[in-house]
């Protein structure tokens, strides 16, 4: 497989050393010339020197192959998104892969349908959400163009809705309840399941629904 | 009428008097405060320090309601970007993107995007200079 890489930071050269290792094809592009020295040092031939939003470095990078997928991780959000227009729009590369740096500004990646994305904020928050639940929902899965996620709910010990049947509540429109786990036991949610304190419950809604939903299953 | 002109440098500071002398109401938005003072004392019009990566700040400007969008900040991939955001998340008509670089100018530009180069305009003067300097060989005598 061929890789192109755009930014030799840390994370586009640690990509570059570990598909090289397992036998891949791969260019990486540099624009910083102090870094660029330090990576030819190790590379060789396989780093090139340029800005890669450049079409002229893009070309001589080889991206007229093209390459089976091109890594935009720079630090600059702008540039990444540009990096990705150019390799799929202009060059037919059918795989991109994006690096988000700011994660306010994964919307405009989401919008201009830059995708798949990598944002180390947001996931380093989803896992510290996971351990430390903010009122109370923690977000499992979220597909913004299919206007859907999937978001995991404790039923707190005084809750209102605790004893009730789900065909009871007054779910917001857009949010249905999947499951619930009790004593590590999975069960699918249905209209007649009563809730308990305690209970994990799974919830697919469209984004925007959550203040609703927890009114609905946290209130006390 | 409403133009927000982004990126309130040389360019876009004067860019933004001619269309406001043209009676438009007009916003500016720049990174840095000290961009208010090219627009000169006399400025009626509106100013946001901000970027223009962050929607919030294209909101205060008023996006939602702009007829036009001039986008002249000195990074072309900003301008890229937040050119393609005024028009496909705000649905701005009118969006006039200002790129230096002449071969990202024409790839966008055969995307749909409205863009200016001010190098490829440079690149075309120059030539026409010199090609006017040129004295014509003196006509032979019989």
């Amino acid at each position: 497989m061929y890789v192109l890489i755009a930014g030799g930071g840390k994370i586009g050269a640690n990509l570059a050393r570990s598909l090289l290792r397992v036998g891949h094809e791969v260019t990486l592009v540099e624009q910083r010339r102090d870094r660029f020295e330090r990576l030819e040092d190790e590379f060789e031939h396989v780093v090139v020197p340029g800005d890669a939003t450049e079409i002229f470095v893009l070309e001589r990078a080889g991206i007229q192959r093209p390459p089976n997928i091109v890594v935009a991780a720079t630090g600059d959000d702008e540039d990444n998104i540009v990096i990705c227009q150019l390799a799929r729009e202009k060059y037919g590369v059918d795989k991109v892969i994006a690096r988000v740096n700011d994660p306010r500004n994964q919307v405009h990646f989401d919008l201009l349908g830059v995708s798949p994305t990598v944002c180390a904020t947001s996931s380093m928050m989803a896992l510290i959400e996971h351990e430390v639940p903010e009122h109370g929902l923690v977000h499992l899965l979220e597909l913004p163009k299919e206007n859907v996620e999937i978001v995991e709910v404790q039923i707190p010990p005084d809750a209102d809705c605790a004893g009730m049947r789900i065909d009871r509540l007054q779910l917001p429109d857009g949010a249905r309840l999947i499951s619930v786990k009790r004593n590590g036991q999975f069960e699918i949610a249905d209209g007649d399941t009563a809730l308990r304190p305690g209970d994990q419950v799974l919830a697919i809604l469209q984004p925007g629904k959550e203040d609703e939903l927890r009114r609905v299953l946290l209130k006390t | 009428m409403k133009a927000i002109v982004i990126g309130c440098g040389r360019v876009g500071s004067t860019v933004a008097h001619e269309l406001r002398e043209e009676g438009w109401d007009v916003v500016a938005i720049d990174e840095k405060e000290e961009a208010l003072g090219r627009l000169g004392e006399g400025w009626d019009g509106g100013f946001v320090v901000g970027h223009g990566m962050d929607t919030s700040v294209l909101r205060r400007a008023g996006v939602e309601d702009a007829d036009a969008v001039v986008v002249s900040t000195d990074g072309d991939n900003t301008n890229i970007v937040v050119g393609q955001v005024v028009q496909k998340r705000f649905g701005v008509q009118c969006v006039v993107v200002r790129l230096l670089d002449p071969a990202r100018a024409e790839f966008y530009a055969s995307q749909g995007m409205r863009t200016i180069c001010p190098t490829s305009n440079a690149i075309e003067r120059l030539n026409d200079a010199v090609r006017s300097c040129i004295v014509p060989e003196p006509a032979r005598t019989a």
